[in-house]
């Protein structure tokens, strides 16, 4: 915001094949949300180019850019932004309504994520009646809903104690597993390697790019 | 605008934010409210304006003789001036084009006796055309007729209240009363819209009461009726030229203010009412004022309305909602309410006008009333701005980043 500019990356060149799970790591004001935010077009880039499944993504209105958004990416925040006064299942249900999709397909596909992610019994809750982590499983099912091809997901852990940490990565690797491409961003390094690759920025840069054994989480969820 | 879902995300956001929709209603309801409230107010005074002159015919001159203030023709100044009954008559034949009637009047206090009751009233000694420029509506029997004049008969015509104190339940046709020791026939009641005062009064023939004092010829002051197609201008002339012609009979000074007054009802009348619209201006003003109070009020409201859900706002963005599905939603809200308590506040405006009726006689306003065109126009207009207050900090919103929007606590 303003009118000073802050050059936050400094040349970003990556590839992010169909399927993958990617950590991006790196301390506070290495630039790693800021690259989500231009992957997730929240935000645009300066300069570069960016292909989003073939597509290039540049100088869209605001609202192709809302479409994309809608067709191709799922969101998952660190503070969840689940709408307060909507009930989870209306929360799931809002990106099918952007869609365009009748109301009773958007309450059953609704209802399905949600028992995707374990909360069928608290479709009709309000989120301040939730726990943190089920606030963010709801909110994975609202990203999953719109059946994107990308989920990005900004510390998606950075609220939750460890116990719930892995719980909602569990989550997050059992969807990858069913084949969505996911990134994460985070600064936590176990948090990181639940991941298939990690990627380190560090002032604007990518200072390392590597495959890791992913560390598998009991993927019980309660 | 009729989708089902729109609506139903609208529901959902008033019902769960009781607060800020009351809030921006009552706001909208009340300006609407005290503006119709006040414009109807202004009806009202313009009403009791019409009304002071409700029971008078309004196409009559009154015709006074006054002191003259300039010496005229070898008369000195203050010389007194009086009317004749050849005054009448000259009038007559010298105004025929305008004159309708003309009538005198000569008022005198007297005590009335009937059996043992007795009282102190003021009579009037009127020809025929009286009835007519008073609006004296005959109860019983009949007004004075030509055949009074002439023949100087002793007869009365006496209002509904005298006929209640003297002869209680006993019809007085017929009866014979005592004014000031002299006996009269009553030949009719009369009844006057303009209430107690007028209904206490008792009328004779001209020429009786001048029979009575020495067979004069004297009359107090006149009352002529014009033409009522006549226009507004031809009755200004009429006064003129009657003006002029009275002061050449009475050898007045053309240019003294003081020997002959005349009042002009159609002027008062006319006068008043632009009194009165001036008023109406004063208060449709005030009442605009509060409308645009009203508007800003909305649009403080909006601006606060958008603000706070502007993290929200953020979300559905990054889910997908374009920024016209935004705006559509922040404005179909907001017309919404406005719609709903503007035309409930006016409603309750009209509501209130119409259960006021004369209560507010006191402060000279009877009978409030707005137009109904008015009444919709207003709340159209109030519609209108709160939806372009609405728009703008909608359309601000709908086009901040998403990634500003999230990032907002």
């Amino acid at each position: 915001m303003g009118d000073s500019s802050l050059h936050v990356l400094k040349g970003i060149e990556l590839q992010i094949d169909e399927g993958e799970l990617v950590a991006i790591m790196g301390s506070s004001g290495s630039g790693k949300s800021t690259l989500l935010n231009i992957l997730g077009m929240l935000d645009t880039a300066d300069e570069g180019e960016y292909r989003l499944d073939k597509v290039l993504i540049k100088d869209l209105t605001e609202t192709i850019a809302a479409k994309y958004r809608n067709l191709f990416l799922g969101f998952v925040f660190q503070s969840f932004n689940l709408i307060n006064y909507k009930n989870a299942l209306e929360n799931v249900a809002l990106p099918l309504y952007y869609q365009g999709l009748a109301r009773k397909i958007r309450q059953q596909k609704a209802l399905e994520y949600l028992d995707k992610v374990g909360l069928k019994e608290w479709a009709t809750h309000l989120p301040s009646e939730l726990s943190g982590g089920q606030k963010q499983r709801v909110a994975i099912a609202r990203a999953m809903a719109s059946q994107p091809k990308v989920l990005l997901a900004d510390e998606p852990t950075g609220a939750l104690d460890s116990k719930t940490s892995n719980e909602v990565m569990g989550l997050i690797q059992q969807i990858n597993r069913e084949g969505k491409t996911i990134l994460v961003v985070t600064h936590e390094l176990d948090i990181a390697h639940m991941c298939k690759r990690i990627i380190t920025l560090k002032d604007g840069i990518i200072v390392e790019d590597q495959k890791v054994d992913q560390i598998l989480v009991d993927t019980h969820v309660q | 605008m009729f989708n089902r879902d729109r609506w139903q995300e609208i529901f959902q956001t008033i019902r769960k934010n009781k607060l800020r929709t009351l809030l921006s209603g009552f706001t909208v309801a009340l300006g609407i409210f005290i503006f119709i409230v006040l414009f109807g107010f202004g009806n009202g005074l313009k009403n009791s304006f019409k009304q002071f002159f409700l029971d008078d015919a309004t196409n009559t001159l009154w015709v006074y003789p006054g002191l003259t203030s300039k010496p005229y023709r070898g008369f000195k100044a203050n010389r007194r001036i009086e009317f004749e009954n050849n005054d009448l008559e000259d009038i007559r034949n010298n105004f025929e084009f305008f004159l309708e009637d003309i009538t005198p009047r000569i008022s005198r206090r007297s005590i009335v006796k009937y059996k043992g009751e007795s009282d102190n009233y003021s009579t009037r000694a009127v020809a025929p055309a009286h009835q007519y420029m008073e609006k004296t509506i005959m109860m019983k029997g009949r007004f004075i007729h030509q055949d009074d004049l002439s023949n100087k008969t002793k007869i009365v015509v006496i209002g509904r209240l005298v006929a209640e104190d003297l002869f209680k339940d006993e019809d007085p046709i017929g009866k014979y009363i005592e004014v000031g020791s002299i006996a009269f026939k009553v030949v009719g009641v009369f009844q006057d819209q303009s209430g107690d005062r007028e209904e206490r009064l008792i009328y004779m023939p001209y020429t009786t009461r001048q029979l009575l004092e020495k067979n004069n010829d004297k009359i107090d002051y006149f009352i002529v009726s014009f033409r009522p197609e006549m226009g507004y201008t031809s009755t200004l002339a009429f006064e003129r030229q009657l003006r002029l012609f009275l002061k050449n009979k009475k050898d007045i000074d053309p240019r003294d203010n003081n020997g002959i007054r005349i009042r002009n009802v159609a002027d008062q009348i006319r006068q008043n009412q632009q009194f009165a619209s001036v008023l109406q201006i004063i208060v449709a003003f005030v009442g605009i004022g509060t409308l645009i109070a009203g508007i800003i009020g909305i649009s403080n409201i909006m601006v606060f309305v958008v603000k706070e859900r502007t993290k929200e706002l953020g979300v559905r963005k990054a889910l997908g909602a374009t920024p016209k599905n935004v705006i559509a939603m922040v404005l179909q809200e907001s017309i919404f309410i406005t719609t709903l308590s503007g035309v409930f506040g006016m409603i309750c405006g009209i509501f209130l006008l119409r259960n006021i009726g004369d209560r507010l006689a006191q402060f000279f306003i009877i009978d409030p009333y707005i137009e109904s065109v008015t009444a919709m126009i207003a709340t159209v207009l109030l519609i209108i701005f709160g939806a372009i207050a609405g728009y703008i900090p909608a359309k601000r919103a709908a086009s901040i980043k998403p990634i500003v929007a999230l990032r907002d606590e």
